[in-house]
C-alpha cells in the first residue's frame, strides 16, 4: 500500500513569473554555464561536479547559483532554443548571471524561501512551483 | 523598477522598437535582480559576434535576426540603431586572418565578417578580446561599466576601481542601445568592501604563483569579495589578469582588494570599510601544492599542444615568449599557438616577435581562444597552459588531457615534446 506524505509548501520571492512542475534535481554545487554545461543535452560537463554527466532537461533544478563565465546567460539561453532548458529553477545566491539566465531561459525561477531548499528537497521530489503566488509546493517520494 | 521620463519614453518606443525591446529586457532583467532603478554606462564590452555553428541557422536569417534574439532577447525581429553608448566586441569564435590554422569553416568566416560589418556600422568597436583594458577601453575610478567576460569583469573592479557587474550576452546588447543597465550589485560602493581574508604565507612571485592564488582563492571565497594581505610580491597587470581570470574560473569572484595596491583600499580599513572578514583562509605552501595538483587532468606526459595567451597576452608576454624560443625548433609532433589582441599582434609583428615564433613553428593567433572557438589542432589529446583559467576549463571542453605550469615549463614541452613541469 502507498504511503501518502503530505506536501511541502515553502515560500519565496519570484524571479520570473511562470507555473511548471517537474522533477526535482538537487545540488549544493553551483553551476558553470559556459564550460559547465553542454547546452545540446541539458547535462553537466564540468569535471569536479557532483552532477557531472546527469541533465537538468525539463526537470526543476535546485541549486545554489551560478559561477564561472559571463557566457551563463548565452548558454541557458541556448537550452531554450534547444528545448533542453530546466523546467524551473530554484536557487539562494542572487547574482547578476543568474538573474539574466533565468530572464532569458523563460522558465519560473525564484529565491530568498522561508526554509532551507536543500534539506525541504531531495533529487526525484515531484515539485510544483508557482512563481506568480511565490510558492514551491514538494511531494516528498 | 523606477524609470526616468526617458526610459519611459525608451519602453514605449519613442526611440524605435530596437531600443524599446532592449528596454523592455533591462526592465525584467532588473525586476529578476530585485534592482530599484538603472544607471546611466557609456562603456560597454558584450559579445555581438556570430561564430558559432549553433547560430548559423539564424544568421542565415540576417544579422538584425542574431541582435534580436540572442543580444536583446527579443522574439520579434526589430532594427537594430546605432548603440547609445561606447561599445566594443568581446573576443569571437574564429581568428579573422588563421581562421585555416583553425579548421574553421570558410562559410562560417563569411558569417563572422558579415556580422562584423553589421555591428561595425552600428559603432561597436571590434577589439576582438577578452581584454579590452589591454588595447584602449581602460575604466577609471568609479566608471559604471557594463563588462561581460569575466576576466575582465574582475580586472575592471579590483584592479581598475571601475564599476561592472558580469553581464551577459544580452544585458550587454541591451546597455549598448540605451546606455543604461540595473544599479545594482557592484555599482554602489557598499557592496564592494571585503567580507573574506585571504591570509598570504608563502611567496607570491611569478605569473604562474598569481595564477595558483586566484585559483586557491575563487575556490575559496566562491563570489564572496576577498582581502588578500600576506607575502605578495610585485604586482603588475599581467599577474592581476592571470589572478583575476583563476579566481572568476574556480569561484565567482568579480571583485577583490589587494590592500596598498588596488585603487580602493589604500589600507586593510579600507578594504572592508563597513564589512569585516566572515572567515579567513590561509594560503600556504600546502594550499599552493593542492592548487597546483588539482590544475591537472593529464597523466600522459607526451604533449601535443601548447595554448598560451589566456587572457589574451600581453606584448611583454609575446615578446619572452619570442626570446624563449629564439633559435629553436618546437618538437615535431608538437602545435604551439600564441594569442594576443590583433591590436597588440600587430606591435608584434613590427617588433619582430611573430617571425621569431614562426620560425620555431609556433603561431601567433589573434579574435578568439581554442576554449571559445573549440577548436584545436587536429588530433590533439595533451594540452600544456600557462593558464590556470584555460587548464580549468579546455580539459573540460575539448575532452584533452591538460597540464598546467610556468610559460617555461610550456615552452620546454613544445621543444622537447615531453611535460616536465617545474613545481
Amino acid at each position: 500500500m502507498k504511503v501518502m506524505t503530505s506536501p511541502l509548501i515553502l515560500t519565496g520571492r519570484k524571479v520570473v513569473g511562470g507555473y511548471a512542475e517537474g522533477e526535482a534535481l538537487v545540488t549544493t554545487q553551483t553551476i558553470s554555464g559556459w564550460g559547465g554545461i553542454n547546452e545540446r543535452d541539458g547535462s553537466i560537463i564540468e569535471r569536479r561536479h557532483e552532477l557531472v554527466g546527469q541533465s537538468f532537461a525539463g526537470k526543476i533544478l535546485i541549486f545554489p547559483g551560478a559561477k564561472g563565465s559571463s557566457g551563463w546567460s548565452a548558454f541557458f539561453h541556448m537550452t531554450r532554443l534547444n528545448d533542453v532548458a530546466p523546467a524551473a529553477m530554484l536557487f539562494t545566491r542572487m547574482t547578476t548571471k543568474i538573474a539574466l539566465g533565468a530572464v532569458v531561459t523563460r522558465v519560473p525561477a525564484m529565491t530568498a524561501f522561508d526554509a532551507d531548499i536543500y534539506q525541504t528537497i531531495k533529487t526525484g521530489d515531484h515539485v510544483v512551483v508557482d512563481a506568480d503566488a511565490g510558492t514551491v509546493t514538494v511531494h516528498p517520494t | 523598477m523606477q524609470l526616468t521620463d526617458e526610459e519611459c519614453a525608451m519602453r514605449d518606443g519613442d526611440k524605435g522598437e530596437g531600443v524599446a525591446a532592449a528596454m523592455d529586457l533591462l526592465i525584467r532583467y532588473g525586476e529578476a535582480l530585485g534592482a530599484e532603478r538603472l544607471i546611466r554606462t557609456d562603456n560597454v564590452a558584450g559579445a555581438f559576434n556570430a561564430s558559432t555553428p549553433s547560430i548559423r541557422p539564424i544568421a542565415e536569417r540576417g544579422m538584425e535576426e542574431v541582435f534580436s534574439k540572442l543580444n536583446l532577447d527579443s522574439d520579434k525581429v526589430v532594427e537594430i540603431p546605432h548603440v547609445a553608448a561606447r561599445t566594443c566586441q568581446l573576443i569571437t569564435g574564429i581568428d579573422d586572418q588563421n581562421w585555416a590554422l583553425q579548421g574553421a569553416d570558410p562559410q562560417m568566416v563569411e558569417i563572422q565578417r558579415k556580422n562584423e560589418a553589421f555591428i561595425g556600422k552600428r559603432g561597436i568597436n571590434l577589439f576582438a578580446t577578452c581584454t579590452p583594458y589591454q588595447v584602449g577601453n581602460v575604466p577609471v575610478l568609479g566608471e559604471h561599466c557594463a563588462w561581460m567576460e569575466s576576466s575582465a569583469v574582475i580586472y575592471c573592479n579590483g584592479a581598475l576601481g571601475g564599476r561592472t557587474n558580469v553581464e551577459g550576452k544580452e544585458s550587454t546588447g541591451a546597455a549598448a542601445l540605451t546606455g543604461r543597465i540595473p544599479y545594482w550589485g557592484y555599482h554602489l560602493t557598499e557592496n564592494r568592501f571585503g567580507n573574506r581574508l585571504i591570509r598570504v604565507e608563502v611567496e607570491v612571485e611569478s605569473m604562474m604563483d598569481w595564477g595558483l592564488l586566484g585559483y586557491f582563492t575563487g575556490e575559496s571565497v566562491e563570489e564572496n569579495i576577498p582581502v588578500i594581505e600576506g607575502a605578495l610580491g610585485h604586482h603588475d597587470l599581467v599577474k592581476l589578469k592571470h589572478f583575476g581570470a583563476a579566481a572568476a574560473s574556480s569561484g565567482g569572484v568579480e571583485m577583490y582588494h589587494l590592500p596598498g595596491k588596488t585603487p580602493e583600499a589604500r589600507d586593510s580599513a579600507e578594504a572592508f570599510g563597513t564589512r569585516e572578514a566572515e572567515e579567513t583562509f590561509v594560503y600556504d605552501a600546502a594550499a599552493r601544492k593542492r592548487m597546483y595538483e588539482n590544475l591537472q587532468s593529464a597523466t600522459d606526459d607526451k604533449v601535443d599542444f601548447i595554448m598560451l595567451g589566456c587572457p589574451h597576452n600581453s606584448i611583454e608576454q609575446v615578446g619572452r615568449i619570442a626570446h624563449l624560443l629564439d633559435g629553436k625548433r618546437l618538437h615535431p609532433d608538437v602545435r604551439l599557438w600564441v594569442h594576443t589582441p590583433r591590436a597588440i599582434r600587430s606591435v608584434a609583428e613590427r617588433s619582430g616577435y611573430v617571425a621569431l615564433i614562426e620560425a620555431a613553428g609556433g603561431q601567433v593567433m589573434s579574435d578568439t581562444c581554442p576554449a571559445i572557438s573549440r577548436s584545436l589542432p587536429e588530433g590533439t589529446r595533451v594540452i600544456a597552459t600557462d593558464s590556470a583559467k584555460q587548464a580549468h576549463y579546455l580539459p573540460a571542453i575539448a575532452n584533452v588531457q591538460g597540464w598546467f605550469g610556468s610559460v617555461e615549463a610550456c615552452i620546454d614541452a613544445g621543444l622537447s615534446g615531453r611535460w616536465r613541469g617545474d613545481f
